[in-house]
């Protein structure tokens, strides 16, 4: 495992005679279970907070975006049409194998953000439960925001939710890995699939993530992760007219109206970026903001 | 058969029973005014062209104005005891009901559908809609909006002109009891069921600045939806203006709903009940004139009865009486005004021009007003116009199928998500459908059915939040 350290070391050229080199990792694109580089080429240096070199990540393009939709697309009518037991399962298993990975997280959630071992270590555990808080309402929020309607009439009348599609999903910009968990898992424990914008300055744990989310069960283009400049690649994503949501938790203001402008354009739904405490219980906010309601009426009689 | 023999006698509801002034204003602060700059506009009786009465046109002085009063209002409206606003509530509900046929045939005159629709279904469902959302107004801790759900502040609310007094009761009810107050602008061509709710709202002795009612026209709206000071939101239209809403609106703080265009596939299976189903397809097309957001506008009807179908349709249209819309025994009124005849003119003869079969019964036409004969086609690709573009009008387009799973991929062939229809005796078949149907409302062996307990709005480029129900509450409270 690479540590923070010991890639450090690594680019010094001091490497103690007798000392391991370490393996580093190239860091990729994940979409539709798979690993691309970018299709461009491009690749930026992300550092840690201190401006030391941790890697080069790809520089997602627009045709790295529209790939990732497209995979997402394909994903959906499957992820939406499992059981909501079987969502849940999955979402589990994300905590699990994040779990058996919670040292790497933690480390890497240290060097992106500059945080303390003890403070990563949190944020890392609290990723882990957040998964674990998500998997247990995939069978239970249908009962909290659906129901029967006593309509005046002989009719059965319920509404239940269901996903609204494909939604594109700008992770936070701070919290690289607890925001981004936070604002991931509502998306898809409900049967929606995700594009998601990893945190421009802080990629890494996003896409480790995407190694993790590849061996948990979770079939391909579910999640699909893309580092690179935020507002490159949600331009794209926002006028998208196969995209039907997007999340601007990772906008900053200006961007964030110019891009809900766009968005409106095939009346995505719209979540805007603020006031989020990755600390706090998240409540059913970022779940109902990604469901539709459908209302299914039958007469009753013999 | 002798035709006349059995036909109708008219049988006209009497139009004494509502006195319409010759001018009104706006309502702004509890009182009636004329514009800021005294501008005016006429609003006609479609089925005749009679000017019923001339109106104040609102401008940005008067909506400036008119968000002033509500937010004055908002502190203490809001401030109120929850159980306080559902009195108020309750009792506009019950003058509704009161007052019903008097706004019945108001409505009637103003928008040209006919008396039998304002009669039994827009005035009963404006009422029961009052009647529901006040008894929220204190049990608002109870809706999963948190322990002490917040309201928004002033709501700005543009309505259509299809059912004006109904998306009034709609937009109005939810927002007034959750403790927003309100800025609504009726649509240019039927201001007058507004103008009288205002009355309602003196009647009821709500505070003034709760509710202001500024008409006049797409101007006016975006005025109103532009302004800095509103909080919220809500547009019932169509698709276009609904972008453009959404467009004004983002970079902002304001929350927003907008239930928008649709292009509804009503589907029947060859096990279906046929005679409820031809029943179901004429109201789900030709009610209110089609002039319905929800309007089962596409017929997918499977290969195998299309003949059965056809013939069955086509019988029971030619019983349908189309004329004045103040007979209690007129089937279809009037097209609400020129304009919207003339797009359904333009659409239908694009129809034909694309290669479509057009037909209609016999039926005479008055000569005066707006009209429109129920029409269906036949032939229609999914790539004609008529299958695509909401007609909003009485004007059916019938495409066929062979299997499940082709009725579902051109049912969701569109971008609207509104409305679904599926007729078939399988059960499975129907829960099934009505899984895949990406449609915010599926009417299974029913059409066009609403209830005030039962959340309504799209999918899709149909818009989004839903109107109704407990969930019609979230659009006017701060999330938790």
């Amino acid at each position: 495992m690479s540590t923070p350290e010991a890639r450090t070391s690594s680019t010094s050229g001091s490497v103690a005679r007798g000392a391991r080199l370490s393996v580093l990792k190239t860091y990729k694109l994940y979409v539709g279970g798979k690993f691309p580089r970018s299709e461009s080429g491009r690749v930026y240096e992300v550092t840690d907070a201190k401006g030391q070199w941790l890697a080069n990540a790809p520089l997602a393009s627009r045709k790295d975006a529209r790939d990732a939709v497209v995979a997402a697309r394909k994903a959906f009518g499957g992820w939406s049409g499992a059981t909501a037991y079987n969502r849940g399962q999955i979402l589990y298993r994300i905590a699990e194998m994040l779990e058996g990975r919670r040292e790497q997280f933690a480390a890497e959630v240290a060097a992106a953000e500059g945080l303390s071992k003890a403070k990563a270590q949190a944020q890392t555990d609290a990723a882990i439960d957040r998964w674990v808080w998500y998997a247990g309402w995939s069978d239970k929020v249908a009962q909290v925001v659906g129901g029967g309607n006593p309509v005046a009439g002989p009719f059965f009348n319920l509404s239940t939710p269901e996903p609204t599609g494909v939604v594109a999903v700008l992770a936070p910009q701070s919290a690289s890995l607890l925001g981004l968990v936070s604002v991931l898992a509502p998306v898809i424990v409900t049967g929606n699939t995700a594009v998601v914008v990893a945190s421009r300055t802080a990629p890494l744990p996003a896409l480790s993530l995407a190694e993790v989310l590849a061996t948990s069960d979770l079939p391909g283009g579910v999640v699909n992760v893309l580092s690179g400049d935020t507002v490159e690649i949600a331009r794209p994503l926002a006028a998208h007219q196969d995209v039907n949501a997007i999340d601007l938790a990772g906008a900053d203001a200006e961007s964030a109206a110019e891009l809900e402008g766009a968005a409106a354009e095939n009346l995505k739904r719209v979540l805007r970026p603020g006031g989020d405490d990755w600390s706090a219980e998240p409540g059913l906010g970022r779940m109902t903001a990604f469901l539709e309601t459908k209302t299914v009426w039958h007469p009753i009689g013999a | 058969m002798n035709a006349k023999l059995f036909a109708y006698a008219p049988a006209p509801e009497s139009r004494a029973v509502v006195d319409i002034a010759p001018s009104y204003g706006l309502f702004v602060d509890g009182e009636f005014r004329e514009a800021a700059a005294g501008k005016v506009f006429k609003t006609l009786s479609p089925a005749s062209e009679e000017v019923l009465s001339e109106v104040a046109y609102g401008e940005q002085e008067d909506i400036d104005a008119a968000v002033r009063a509500a937010r004055a209002a908002f502190g203490p409206w809001s401030a109120l005891p929850g159980a306080e606003r559902a009195k108020y509530l309750f009792r506009i509900a019950r003058i509704i009901q009161e007052r019903s046929r008097e706004l019945a045939v108001l409505e009637t005159l103003d928008n040209g559908k006919p008396i039998r629709e304002t009669r039994d279904a827009d005035l009963p469902l404006v009422a029961a809609h009052f009647f529901y959302y006040a008894g929220w107004a204190d049990k608002l801790s109870y809706a999963g909006c948190g322990p002490d759900p917040r309201p928004l502040g002033v709501a700005a609310q543009v309505i259509p002109w299809n059912f004006p007094l109904l998306m009034l009761a709609w937009k109005v009810a939810p927002a007034l009891a959750t403790g927003n107050t309100v800025v609504l602008k009726p649509a240019e061509t039927t201001p007058l069921s507004a103008l009288f709710f205002a009355d309602i709202c003196r009647q009821a002795g709500l505070p003034k600045g709760v509710v202001n009612i500024v008409p006049g026209d797409g101007a006016t709206g975006a005025a109103l939806v532009g302004h800095p000071d509103v909080n919220k939101v809500a547009f019932t239209g169509s698709t276009a203006v609904g972008k453009q809403i959404a467009r004004t609106v983002a970079g902002t703080r304001k929350r927003l709903t907008l239930e928008l265009g649709g292009k509804g596939a009503n589907i029947v299976f060859e096990d279906a009940p046929l005679d409820q189903a031809v029943e179901g397809i004429v109201g789900g097309i030709f009610f209110n004139q089609g002039q319905v957001c929800c309007a089962g506008s596409r017929l997918l009807v499977q290969e195998s009865v299309q003949e059965e179908v056809l013939d069955a349709l086509k019988r029971r249209l030619s019983t349908l009486r189309v004329g004045d819309p103040l007979d209690k025994n007129t089937d279809v009124g009037a097209i609400n005004s020129a304009e919207q005849l003339a797009r359904i003119t333009e659409l239908a003869e694009a129809g034909e021009a694309e290669g479509a079969q057009r037909w209609s019964p016999p039926c005479e036409l008055p000569g005066e007003g707006y009209w429109f004969a129920p029409t269906v086609f036949t032939g229609v690709s999914q790539a004609h116009r008529i299958a695509r573009e909401e007609i909003f009008g009485p004007v059916l387009s019938v495409l066929t199928f062979r299997t499940p799973d082709e009725a579902v991929a051109k049912a969701n062939n569109t971008p609207y998500g509104l409305s679904a229809g599926i007729w078939t005796e399988k059960g499975s078949r129907i829960l099934k459908l009505a899984n895949q149907l990406r449609a915010g409302v599926v009417w299974a062996n029913t059409f066009n059915k609403f209830d005030p307990t039962s959340p309504f709005g799209g999918y899709k480029e149909s818009g989004y939040g839903r109107e109704g129900g407990r969930h019609g509450l979230e659009a006017y409270l701060e999330h938790a």
